[in-house]
C-alpha cells in the first residue's frame, strides 16, 4: 500500500530543461554571466583605477595590440607609445611612436586594491609598465581608461537592477498578497495606494524624488537613494497582479486547511499563497530588471545619478552627449552598447522563462 | 457537563445573489469525551457548513446569527479571532474530504506537518522531525521518511488521507472534525480509515465529529448520530437506537438504504 509514485521533475527542473533547448536564451545567459563576472572581478580585470587620469591622453583612441615590430619580426605582444600633435582645428591627433614599445604583461603589477574588499592584491590581468599607457577601448576626456571604467561601472549598473528588484518585489508581493487575502477595506486602501503610484509617469516621479536627495551625498548614498527610489516606483504594478492571483488562491482548500490548523494569516500568505505566484513573479522579475538598469542610466546620464569620478554606464554615456565628441571619439558610446546588451539579454531570458513557466501559452502555440 | 462540545440552536445565514436566507436553521448536538458522533445529511443539507462554523471558518458570505457553540465550557462564538486561531489545530482540528486539495501542492507532506508543529510548539528542529515521523507511523504509513519527502500528488488517495489525519492529530487535539473523510476512497480503504479513527479514539482519547452521508460508515463507527435535514437536526441520539427506531421520515429513508 505504501507505494510512492516515481519522482516527477519539479517545475524548476522542467524550466531548466527547456532553457537548454533555447539557444538564444542560452547565449544570453552566458553573456550575462560574463558581464556579472566582469563586474565582480573588475579589480583584477581592469588595467587602471577608475579615477586614474592622464590628461596627455585625452580622447586617446583604442590601441591595437601588435605582434610584429617595426622590422616585421614576430615579437611578444606590445602596444606602441603614442604622441599627438594638433590639426588645423586644434584637435589632438594621436600617432603611434614606432620607437617606443611597451610589452603587455600578463598578471601585471599595477595599482593596489583589495580583492572582494578583503585580500590585498596588486596583480591585474594585463597591463604595461609606466610610462606607457594601454587604452584597450580608448580614453575619455580626462584620459581615463574606458575599459576599466566600464568594468567598474558594471558594478553599479548591474547590481542596481538586482537590488532594486529584490526590494520592490518584496514590497509588491507582500502588499499584493495582503490585499488579495484580506479583501474588503484593506484591499481597497492598498489598491488605491498602488494606483496613486501608477498614476504618475515613472520617470518624472523619479526625477522629482531625486531632487529631494541632498547634494552632498557621497556616491554610496546616492546609489542607495537611486535603488530606493526605483523600487519605490516599481512595486505597484506587481502588487496589483499578485493581488488578483491571491484572491483566487485564498479560496483553495489548502488555505482553509491551513487556517483550520491554526496558522496565522501572515504565515498563510507567505507559505500558501505567495509561492503559487512564483512562476509569474520570476518572469516579471526578469523582465523588470532592465527597467532599473535603464532608470539608473537615465538618471546618471542627465547628471542626477551617480557622480563623477565614480563610473556607472549611465554617467559614462553622459560624455557622449554631443555630436562632435561622438564624431571624433566614437568609442565613448561603448557603455551604451553594454546597456543595450544587458537589457536585451534580460528580456530574452525573461521571454524564455515565460515560455517555460506559463503552461497556458504553450498549449496555445501547439 | 462532561460534554466536550455542545452546539445549541446554531443558525447560519448566507448572503449571496439570491438574497439573505437561513442555511442552518437550528443544529443541536453534543459530543462527549472520547465519543465518535456522526452528523449525517444529504448534499446541501449544511453539514459541512455546520462543521466549519465550529472553527469559525465560514466563507465571507456566511455568518452565524444565533446559537451557542460551547467547547470545554467556553462559547466559541464569543472568542476573539486571536483565541480562535490558538484553538484551531491545538484543541480542535479538521480532516478534509479531499486531501489532495487540502495539502499545498508545492510543498512536501513532511514540511506541511512540520510547519504546524513548528508554529504551535517550541520543539527543536530535530525533535519536530522525530515527531513527524512518529505521527506518520502512527497513522499506518509504514515508510515515513519516504512519505515525508513526497509531494501530495505522489501519494495514493489512502496515503494522503492518512497523512491528513497525521497532520490533524499532530498537536494532540481534543476534537477532530472529519468532513467526509471516506467518501473519495474505495471500500477497502474506507474500512482501513474507519479502523484508524477507532484506533485514534481509543489511543489518543480524542472525540471525533464525523460529517458524512455514508450510512455504512456511521453504523460502523459512530456512537451517536445527528440527522441533519434541510438545515435542521431532526434526530439526535445513540446510533443503535436511531437506526433501529427511526422517528423522522428522512431517517427512515436513510435506514432503508442500509438494508
Amino acid at each position: 500500500m505504501n507505494r510512492v509514485t516515481e519522482k516527477h521533475l519539479s517545475r524548476f527542473q522542467m524550466a531548466l530543461a527547456k532553457i537548454k533547448g533555447n539557444r538564444l536564451a542560452q547565449a544570453c545567459l552566458i553573456l550575462l554571466a560574463c558581464l556579472y563576472l566582469g563586474a565582480i572581478f573588475a579589480d583584477v580585470l581592469s588595467a587602471y583605477r577608475y579615477d586614474d587620469e592622464d590628461r596627455n591622453y585625452s580622447y586617446c583612441p583604442p590601441m591595437m595590440v601588435r605582434i610584429f615590430d617595426k622590422n616585421g619580426r614576430l615579437t611578444r605582444p606590445y602596444v606602441p607609445g603614442v604622441y599627438f600633435n594638433f590639426d588645423e582645428n586644434h584637435k589632438r591627433v594621436y600617432h603611434s611612436d614606432p620607437f617606443k614599445k611597451y610589452p603587455i604583461k600578463i598578471f601585471h603589477k599595477g595599482y593596489k586594491y583589495k580583492l572582494f574588499g578583503l585580500i590585498p592584491c596588486q596583480r591585474h590581468l594585463f597591463g604595461v609598465d609606466a610610462p606607457g599607457r594601454f587604452y584597450l577601448w580608448g580614453a575619455d576626456s580626462r584620459g581615463r581608461d574606458l575599459y576599466s571604467r566600464i568594468l567598474y561601472g558594471a558594478r553599479i549598473s548591474l547590481s542596481i537592477g538586482l537590488i532594486g528588484v529584490v526590494i520592490s518585489f518584496s514590497i509588491g508581493l507582500l502588499v499584493g498578497g495582503v490585499a488579495g487575502y484580506y479583501g474588503g477595506k484593506v484591499d481597497n486602501i492598498l489598491m488605491r495606494l498602488c494606483e496613486m503610484f501608477m498614476m504618475i509617469p515613472g520617470f518624472y516621479l523619479m526625477l522629482a524624488l531625486m531632487v529631494v536627495v541632498p547634494a552632498n551625498f557621497n556616491s554610496l548614498q546616492i546609489y542607495l537613494s537611486i535603488v530606493v527610489i526605483l523600487s519605490f516606483i516599481g512595486w505597484a504594478s506587481l502588487a496589483r497582479v499578485i493581488r488578483g492571483m491571491s484572491i483566487s488562491l485564498r479560496e483553495r482548500e489548502y488555505v482553509l486547511a491551513a487556517k483550520a490548523m491554526g496558522l496565522s494569516d501572515l504565515r498563510i500568505i507567505l507559505r500558501h499563497i505567495l509561492p503559487h505566484t512564483m512562476s509569474y513573479s520570476i518572469v516579471a522579475i526578469t523582465l523588470s530588471i532592465p527597467g532599473y538598469i535603464l532608470g539608473e542610466s537615465a538618471l546618471s546620464l542627465i547628471g542626477l545619478g551617480i557622480q563623477d569620478p565614480v563610473p556607472s554606464w549611465g554617467n559614462l554615456l553622459s560624455e557622449a552627449m554631443g555630436i562632435v565628441r561622438i564624431k571624433f571619439a566614437p568609442w565613448i558610446l561603448l557603455p551604451g552598447l553594454f546597456i543595450f546588451l544587458t537589457v536585451i539579454c534580460f528580456n530574452v531570458i525573461g521571454d524564455a522563462l515565460r515560455d517555460c513557466l506559463d503552461p497556458t501559452l504553450e498549449t496555445e502555440r501547439k | 457537563m462532561d460534554d466536550l462540545l455542545w452546539i445549541k440552536d446554531l443558525r447560519v445565514w448566507v448572503q449571496d445573489d439570491l438574497g439573505p436566507r437561513e442555511l442552518i436553521k437550528g443544529v443541536h448536538l453534543k459530543v462527549g469525551a472520547q465519543k465518535i458522533v456522526a452528523l449525517v445529511g444529504g448534499s446541501g443539507s449544511g453539514k459541512t457548513t455546520a462543521g466549519l462554523s465550529i472553527l469559525r471558518l465560514l466563507a465571507e458570505s456566511m455568518s452565524i446569527r444565533g446559537g451557542e457553540i460551547v467547547f470545554e465550557g467556553h462559547d466559541l462564538l464569543k472568542c476573539s479571532p486571536r483565541q480562535m486561531q490558538e484553538l484551531r489545530g491545538r484543541d480542535i482540528s479538521m480532516v478534509f474530504q479531499e486531501p489532495l486539495s487540502a495539502f499545498n501542492p508545492v510543498f512536501t507532506i513532511g514540511l506541511q506537518v512540520f510547519e504546524v508543529l513548528r508554529y504551535h510548539t517550541k520543539l527543536s528542529h530535530g525533535q519536530i522531525m522525530e515527531r513527524v515521523e512518529q505521527l506518520l507511523l502512527s497513522v499506518g504509513l509504514d515508510n515515513p521518511s519516504q512519505v515525508m519527502r513526497s509531494y501530495p500528488h505522489q501519494l495514493s488517495g489512502g496515503m494522503r488521507q492518512r497523512a491528513m489525519v497525521a497532520q490533524a492529530i499532530a498537536l494532540n487535539p481534543k476534537l477532530i472534525i472529519a468532513d467526509e473523510p471516506t467518501s473519495n476512497l474505495d471500500v477497502t480503504l474506507q474500512a482501513q480509515i474507519i479502523e484508524l479513527f477507532r484506533k485514534l479514539r481509543d489511543e489518543l482519547k480524542v472525540s471525533i465529529l464525523l460529517i458524512t452521508h455514508d450510512m455504512g460508515v456511521v453504523r460502523e463507527l459512530a456512537d451517536e448520530m445527528a440527522v441533519l435535514f434541510s438545515g435542521q437536526v431532526v434526530e439526535f441520539g445513540p446510533t443503535k437506537d436511531i437506526l433501529s427506531n427511526p422517528r423522522h421520515a428522512y431517517t427512515s429513508e436513510l435506514v432503508k438504504i442500509l438494508q
